[in-house]
C-alpha cells in the first residue's frame, strides 16, 4: 500500500508549493493559481487515502467529497478572477503593492 | 536597493525553511496514518442497493449526502450571483474575429460534447460519470461557443437564461419539500422511487451546472432586452 502514501505524499508538496507561490507572488493572479494548486493537493490527498480500504473499490466519500470540493473551487475561482479583473479596472494593476520589509 | 534585495532574499529563505517544515509535518502526520481504513466503504456498500443507483460516487452524492450537493449547487449559483453583482461583462480588447480551425470546430464539437453530456449523465447511475462530469462537459461546449463569437441573444438573457440558472437547485429543493411532506425526511428518497429521483435531480442539476460554469466565464451579467 505504500504508494498510497506516495500520493498523499506528493499531495503534501503541491499543497506546500501552493503555499509558498501564494505568500511570494504580489500579482492576484499568480495568488488564485496557487490557491488552486493548494486545493488540487489537498484533493489528491483525500483521494490517496480513500484508496486504503484494502478491497479493490476505494472508499466513495471522500471521492464524493472531492467532487463537491472541486465544483466549490472552481465557483471561488470564478468570483475571484472577476474580482481581480474589477481591481484592474478601478486601480489599474492587478497586484499587490511592492511588499516593504522594514 | 542592495539591502533590499539581501532582506528579500533572506525573507525566503526563513519562509522556505518554515515550509518544509510544515511539509515534513504534513508528511509525517500523513505517514502516521493506519494503512488500512476502510472508512465509511461498508456502510456504503451495505445500503447501495437501496439507494436506487449501483455507482457508490453517485449514491453518495445523490443519496446518503444529498445535502452536501444540494448547498453544493446553492454556492455555484451564488458565486455566479457574486460575477453578476460586479457589473456587466467586461470591455474585451478588439480581438479578431476566430479563425475557421476555431470556427468549424465548434460546429463539430459542440453537437459531440452535448452527446457526451448526456451519456456521462445516464451512466453515472452504474459507473464512474454522474451530474457535475456532465455538467462540466456541457460548460465546455459553451465555453468553446463563446470562444467562438457567439453570444446568448438578449431574448435569452432574461428570464429564460435565469430560469436555466435555477432549475438545477429549484428541483433539488423541491424534491427534498415533497420528502417532508410524505412524512419522511429531507432527501430521504423511499428506495422503490429512489433511482428515478436520482436521475431527475442529476438532469436538472447537470443543465443548470453547464449553464452556470459557461455563465462564470463570461464574467458579468449579460445584457438584457430593456422592457417595453
Amino acid at each position: 500500500m505504500s504508494h498510497v502514501f506516495l500520493y498523499a505524499l506528493v499531495g503534501v508538496g503541491l499543497f506546500t508549493l501552493g503555499l509558498y507561490a501564494l505568500i511570494v507572488h504580489p500579482h492576484l493572479l499568480r495568488k488564485i493559481l496557487a490557491i488552486n494548486v493548494m486545493g488540487s493537493g489537498v484533493f489528491l490527498v483525500l483521494v490517496a487515502l480513500a484508496a486504503r480500504t484494502g478491497g479493490a473499490v476505494p472508499d466513495p466519500v471522500p471521492h464524493a467529497m472531492v467532487i463537491t470540493g472541486i465544483v466549490v473551487a472552481i465557483s471561488a475561482t470564478a468570483l475571484a478572477l472577476a474580482l481581480m479583473l474589477r481591481v484592474q479596472v478601478e486601480v489599474g494593476q492587478a497586484g499587490l503593492p511592492e511588499e516593504r520589509l522594514e | 536597493m542592495i539591502e533590499k534585495t539581501k532582506q528579500k532574499t533572506l525573507f525566503r529563505l526563513v519562509l522556505i525553511m518554515l515550509l518544509s517544515a510544515l511539509a515534513a509535518g504534513l508528511g509525517y502526520v500523513v505517514l502516521s496514518l493506519p494503512t488500512q481504513a476502510p472508512g465509511l466503504s461498508e456502510q456504503v456498500t451495505a445500503n447501495l442497493v437501496r439507494s436506487g443507483v449501483s455507482n457508490p460516487v453517485t449514491a453518495v452524492l445523490l443519496n446518503f449526502r444529498g445535502y452536501d450537493t444540494l448547498l453544493e449547487m446553492g454556492v455555484l449559483l451564488l458565486a455566479l450571483v457574486g460575477v453578476w453583482s460586479l457589473g456587466g461583462i467586461p470591455e474585451q480588447r478588439k480581438s479578431s474575429p476566430p479563425g475557421p480551425v476555431l470556427d468549424m470546430l465548434a460546429r463539430l464539437l459542440v453537437p459531440l460534447l452535448i452527446l457526451v453530456a448526456g451519456y456521462l449523465l445516464w451512466v453515472g447511475a452504474y459507473a464512474p460519470g454522474g451530474a457535475f462530469q456532465a455538467g462540466a462537459v456541457l460548460a465546455a461546449a459553451g465555453v468553446l461557443l463563446l470562444l467562438a463569437g457567439w453570444r446568448p441573444g438578449t431574448r435569452f438573457s432574461g428570464l429564460p437564461l435565469r430560469i436555466a440558472l435555477v432549475t438545477g437547485l429549484g428541483i433539488f429543493v423541491a424534491v427534498g419539500m415533497a420528502l417532508i411532506l410524505l412524512e419522511r425526511r429531507l432527501l430521504e428518497y423511499s428506495p422503490s422511487f429512489a433511482g428515478a429521483l436520482i436521475l431527475l435531480i442529476e438532469v436538472a442539476a447537470s443543465l443548470s451546472i453547464g449553464i452556470t460554469l459557461a455563465a462564470l466565464f463570461l464574467g458579468g451579467r449579460p445584457e438584457v432586452e430593456p422592457r417595453r
